[in-house]
């Protein structure tokens, strides 16, 4: 596998573009239910603080900061894109679809449908080094998705 | 006619050490020979552990095949086989490092060694509480007043023992910071090293920063202040002429998988007095001159510090890979490996972006380099660089609070060994100057 298949087009892009990034600057919005996370990956020093807000079963922001790898950092700005809009019920499938591919050392596909951007990740599973790079943002999500629901 | 050799021609010094010296060494590294994602590998990562030549790995095989047993029991044939090249195996290593053969004591690795050292000093206090143990295992005794030194470069092996020693016995921590290209403030030494000083512990040379301490100054401090001294000699007994007696410390480890040998082996060095005061710090079998349900006596060392079966297959293969270090020599390994060193930072610091840690081209430095890429986070410097073939590590090196105070989180490390030739260096910083391009930075 090249490195161009790990490092896609659309990873690249995201990891300069970081949507969602700026927590700190960020307010939730009012009468929003709020879920807070911090993970860090002590291996490698990849850290993010994501806050989801959702008001009426809808995700209606997701604010981050973080610093990482462009894998770690493409990942919660496709994350944060994604989920924007989504219903709790929705969100959950799809950080569960994700976790499915990014676990499977490449055995399972991702589906573009259902994952859009993140997709592009699919390469990333073939790398068991990466696999947390990708996933941290998804886990906070999922932790403050819980918090928050 | 008699032929008279002179010590001169006996101790005729090689020529320097060249590629063409190393491309042969190379052929005794089976693992060195593969292809890594289509390229020659180039192995720059031995700083986190080295590869093995044949005659270590024959050597532990070897001992599976002809001479398995377990050591200093059993009246049999094998048993005594055993015993004898394990025992052997430490007089090669006592030899190494310049230590006495009582005062070369088997470990795991050299984490496990300063742990060992760090216990042995808390069950001292624990001892001295008591009233067991005579006056000077009492002068060993931390406690609340008593201060433990360290510096600011060290591996999380060499700092967080010590943490914790520190808050078993009420000791206090300080350290010995460093300025900004990673070299150890002497003034601050002065200073931080003092009579409450009861131990004072760091690295020989910094896995991060490629410097060699300056070990007769710090050690004269540590004297001064009635301290013990212990070194780390990770980075340096694999690579430098290394003589624990000539250097005057009172601990040193080393870790044999970062010399040639397998996993699973180090070597604690300890000054004979102290080893025969310490309590120990793993107890159990093969250690003891007599228990009873209630208590028991102990051998001295270094049996006193081997508790349980032994790593026999492996201190006979850290032999070997002694052997062949010796050989090679290590003054013609330590050159060779200041010139790869050299030729990285002369390397790194000619491309664009890039932020070398520790002294600047043209000091003194061993055969590593950590760097910094701007834009570009270490792991994905590795991932690119292993795309390429070149092996080396990324993150913090376990060394976290060296990082932070560089205001930095991860970076990427080359780290030669004997078996690496200028054409890997090249190799590996053709690839280092593609990165940023590569990830738009």
């Amino acid at each position: 596998m090249s490195l161009d298949q790990l490092y896609q087009q659309i990873i690249l892009d995201h990891s300069k573009a970081r949507h969602g990034s700026g927590l700190a600057a960020t307010d939730a919005p009012a009468g929003a239910a709020t879920g807070q996370s911090h993970q860090l990956n002590p291996v490698c020093g990849d850290e993010v603080t994501l806050r989801l807000a959702v008001q009426d079963g809808k995700v209606v922001q997701v604010a981050w900061d973080g610093a990482g790898c462009s894998i770690s950092m493409a990942s919660a700005s496709v994350l944060s894109e994604l989920a924007d809009g989504m219903t709790v019920a929705e969100l959950h499938q799809v950080i569960e679809s994700f976790r499915e591919v990014l676990r499977s050392r490449g055995k399972v596909q991702a589906d573009p449908e259902l994952l859009g951007d993140a997709a592009a990740f699919e390469g990333v599973a073939r790398y068991a080094a990466r696999v947390k790079c990708a996933m941290i943002s998804w886990v906070a999500a999922e932790d403050a998705l819980n918090q928050a629901a | 006619m008699a032929v008279v050799s002179t010590p001169a021609t006996l101790e005729r010094a090689l020529p320097a050490m060249d590629n063409a010296e190393v491309l042969r060494i190379r052929n005794d590294f089976p693992v060195l020979n593969q292809l890594v994602n289509g390229q020659p590998l180039v192995y720059l990562d031995s700083g986190a552990t080295s590869q093995n030549p044949v005659s270590v790995i024959e050597a532990e095989q070897e001992f599976y095949e002809q001479r398995n047993a377990a050591v200093h029991r059993g009246a049999h044939h094998l048993a005594v086989e055993a015993t004898e090249v394990f025992e052997d195996a430490r007089q090669t290593i006592a030899d190494f490092i310049g230590a006495g053969y009582e005062e070369t004591i088997w470990t795991s690795n050299a984490t496990e060694g300063l742990n060992l050292i760090s216990y042995a000093l808390s069950n001292a206090a624990l001892w001295a509480a008591q009233g067991r143990g005579d006056r000077g295992l009492r002068e060993l005794a931390l406690g609340p007043g008593d201060e433990i030194v360290v510096t600011e470069m060290e591996h999380h092996a060499n700092l967080i023992p010590w943490q914790e020693l520190a808050f078993r016995t009420g000791a206090t921590l300080r350290h010995i910071p460093i300025d900004d290209d990673g070299s150890l403030r002497m003034d601050a030494a002065a200073s931080v090293i003092g009579p409450r000083t009861k131990v004072l512990a760091f690295t020989h040379a910094s896995n991060v920063l490629g410097i060699i301490n300056p070990v007769q100054e710090l050690t004269a401090l540590g004297r001064a202040a009635g301290a013990l001294v212990v070194l780390d000699a990770c980075q340096s007994a694999p690579h430098l002429p290394l003589n624990v007696k000539k250097l005057d410390v009172d601990f040193a480890v080393l870790s044999g998988h970062k010399m040639l040998a397998p996993t699973g082996i180090g070597v604690l060095y300890g000054r004979q007095e102290l080893l025969d005061i310490l309590p120990p710090f793993l107890t159990g079998g093969s250690m003891i001159t007599t228990v009873t349900m209630e208590r028991a006596e102990y051998l001295p060392a270094p049996q006193r510090f081997e508790a349980g079966t032994q790593r026999i297959s492996q201190a006979v293969a850290l032999a070997a890979a002694a052997n062949y270090l010796t050989e090679t020599g290590l003054d013609r390994i330590h050159a060779w490996e200041s010139e790869l060193g050299q030729r990285m930072v002369v390397g790194l610091e000619a491309i664009p972006g890039v932020r070398v840690l520790g002294p600047a081209a043209g000091r003194e430095r061993i055969g590593l380099a950590a760097f910094d890429v701007e834009g570009v986070h270490a792991h994905d410097v590795g991932q690119f660089l292993d795309s390429r073939g070149i092996a080396v590590r990324v993150g913090h090196h376990c060394a976290q609070p060296l990082h932070r105070r560089l205001g930095l989180t991860a970076t990427t490390r080359a780290s030669a060994y004997l078996y690496n030739t200028t054409d890997d260096v090249d190799r590996f910083l053709e690839a280092v100057a593609g990165v940023r391009a590569y990830f738009r930075a």
